[in-house]
């Protein structure tokens, strides 16, 4: 199928990779990419790592190459915001004027979630983009005597390591009983907890905050815990989950549920996909509707999106990937592949969980549905491909790589 | 073109073995091994894959 032009919205990951994917696949009309931040694609993992931590800046994390842009021939446009989306008359409203479209691919990602009571209270960071992570950075670099992260949930844990290699003091306030016990289950929610505490975090757990209080000035200066605890702070990080930016499509036409609802095949209506942390897909192989908050998907998810503009309904293919995650914290790389859900089988295939070094594999009906591992990244992947062959829980524990 | 990985950022999670393995490999002691350093002029496509689907910014093309 031939389009005179194809919009996309969202400047980052899966944004400039489907852009990317449009040109591969030989697509030589107008490509629009509209992003309201005022920089250049950027990754965003190295935000609470490398960048926060001071060893990288800006310019090493940028997707593309300024030389590679140019090669794209791209109709890029900075600093400018989607606002709304109609999809019978296809106007695109943005911050520069309406437009109308053929394509149009979303890839708006998501935001931080605030903590109600602390907007505008200075010293209060969330940490999604460039700008809030070398505002943290500044904060850290002041020296701050005690750093509050609320929430141990993966870029938390990842700030509060990072803030604990800076040598700067940390407490983290978790509202579960472990750190991350919904994603990977108690057992090894405990062992993230065991981690935290051995670099010197004083973690909370089974608490949330009560109210977090400004000094005369208007900065934060303690933070009250739901069993009455106070903790003094002049820094607190708020890393409490995303929601999905899809205020914009308000009354589209498409549907949008915790998400831009898609089919299997990433299409959300008529000429319109979807892909990245925006998108909400069923995924055939496991049977179930998912939004995916990772680096990968964003990538591959983009790519097929992007594909899927260009594809007549009878060859669209379904977007069905085993997806996959990792997160650096101290000195451990944790690494999740697949779908686990607490009353899976586990089977520990390699080291020890003692070791804080091992692979474990998730079973569900006799399949093989997951595997996680820390510092165990070859062996992730590895597993990874089994899952994706479909392959039985059995056979993998029995495989041995 | 030339292949460069920085050994310090490298995982060896073996994502580029996946889209290469002529070219990358991670072997059962859990390092990587550079087979070919310089892939053909006609394979650059495939070498900003694996550039692209590394998740630790480890692997560089020197031209
Ligand atoms: C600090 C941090 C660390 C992370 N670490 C890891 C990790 O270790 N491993 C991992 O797997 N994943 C990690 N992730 C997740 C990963 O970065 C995301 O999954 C990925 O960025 C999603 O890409 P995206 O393009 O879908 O969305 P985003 O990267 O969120 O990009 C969306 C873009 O659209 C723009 N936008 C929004 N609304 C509009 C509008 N109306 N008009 C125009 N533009 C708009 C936004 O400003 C943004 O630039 C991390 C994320 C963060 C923030
Ligand atoms: S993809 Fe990157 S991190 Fe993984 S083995 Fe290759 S170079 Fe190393």
């Amino acid at each position: 199928m031939n389009r005179k032009s194809i919009h996309v919205v969202g400047a980052s990951l899966a944004g400039i990779r489907a852009a990317e994917a449009l040109r591969r696949r030989g697509f030589s009309n107008r490509i629009v990419l509209i992003g309201d931040e005022p920089h250049l694609p950027y990754d965003r993992p190295p935000l609470s790592k490398q960048v926060l931590a001071g060893s990288w800046d800006a310019d090493r994390i940028q997707l593309t190459k300024p030389e590679k842009l140019e090669d794209l021939d791209l109709d890029l446009r900075l600093g400018v915001r989607a606002t709304g989306f109609d999809l019978d008359s296809r106007t695109l409203a943005t911050s520069n004027g309406d437009e109308v479209v053929d394509g149009l691919l979303i890839a708006t990602g998501a935001r931080c979630r605030t903590l109600p009571g602390t907007e505008g209270m200075g010293g209060v960071h969330v940490l999604r983009d460039l700008d809030q992570a070398m505002a943290l950075r500044a904060a850290l670099d002041a020296e701050p005597e005690r750093v509050v992260v609320v929430g141990a949930g993966f870029i938390g844990a990842e700030v509060a390591a990072t803030c604990r290699e800076r040598s700067v003091e940390v407490t983290m306030v978790e509202a579960l009983n472990t750190p991350l016990a919904r994603v990977l289950g108690d057992q090894v929610g405990e062992i993230c907890a065991e981690i935290h505490r051995q670099h010197g975090v004083d973690l909370r757990t089974n608490v949330g905050v009560a109210r977090v209080e400004a000094d005369s000035e208007g900065r934060v200066a303690n933070v009250v815990l739901t069993d009455g605890a106070e903790v003094a702070a002049d820094v607190v990080v708020v890393g409490i989950g995303v929601v999905p930016n899809t205020e914009w499509l308000e009354g589209s036409g498409l549907t949008i549920d915790n998400g831009v609802l898609c089919d299997g095949t990433m299409l959300a209506g008529p000429g319109v996909t979807a892909a990245g942390d925006v998108a909400r897909w069923p995924n055939h192989r496991f049977d179930e509707v998912m939004r995916v908050e990772h680096w990968d998907n964003a990538i591959e998810q983009g790519v097929h999106a992007a594909e899927r503009l260009l594809t007549d309904e009878v060859d669209a293919r379904p977007f069905t990937p085993v997806p996959w995650f990792w997160s650096d914290q101290y000195d451990r790389k944790i690494q999740l592949a697949g779908r686990i859900r607490p009353d899976d089988d586990v089977e520990v295939v390699t080291g020890t969980l003692e070791a804080h070094r091992f692979a474990a594999l998730y079973g569900r009906k006799g399949k093989l549905v997951g595997v996680l591992g820390f510092n165990r990244p070859r062996h992730v992947m590895q597993y990874k491909t089994m899952i994706e062959d479909g392959i039985s829980f059995a056979d993998a524990i029995a495989a041995g790589v | 073109m030339k292949i460069v990985v920085d050994f310090d950022l490298c995982e060896s999670n073996a994502i580029c073995m996946q889209i290469a393995p002529d070219v990358f490999e991670v072997r059962d002691d859990d390092f990587l091994y550079i087979l070919n350093e310089n892939p053909d002029e006609s394979d650059r496509g495939r070498m900003e894959e694996c550039v692209q689907r590394c998740p630790k910014q480890a692997i560089s093309i020197e031209d």
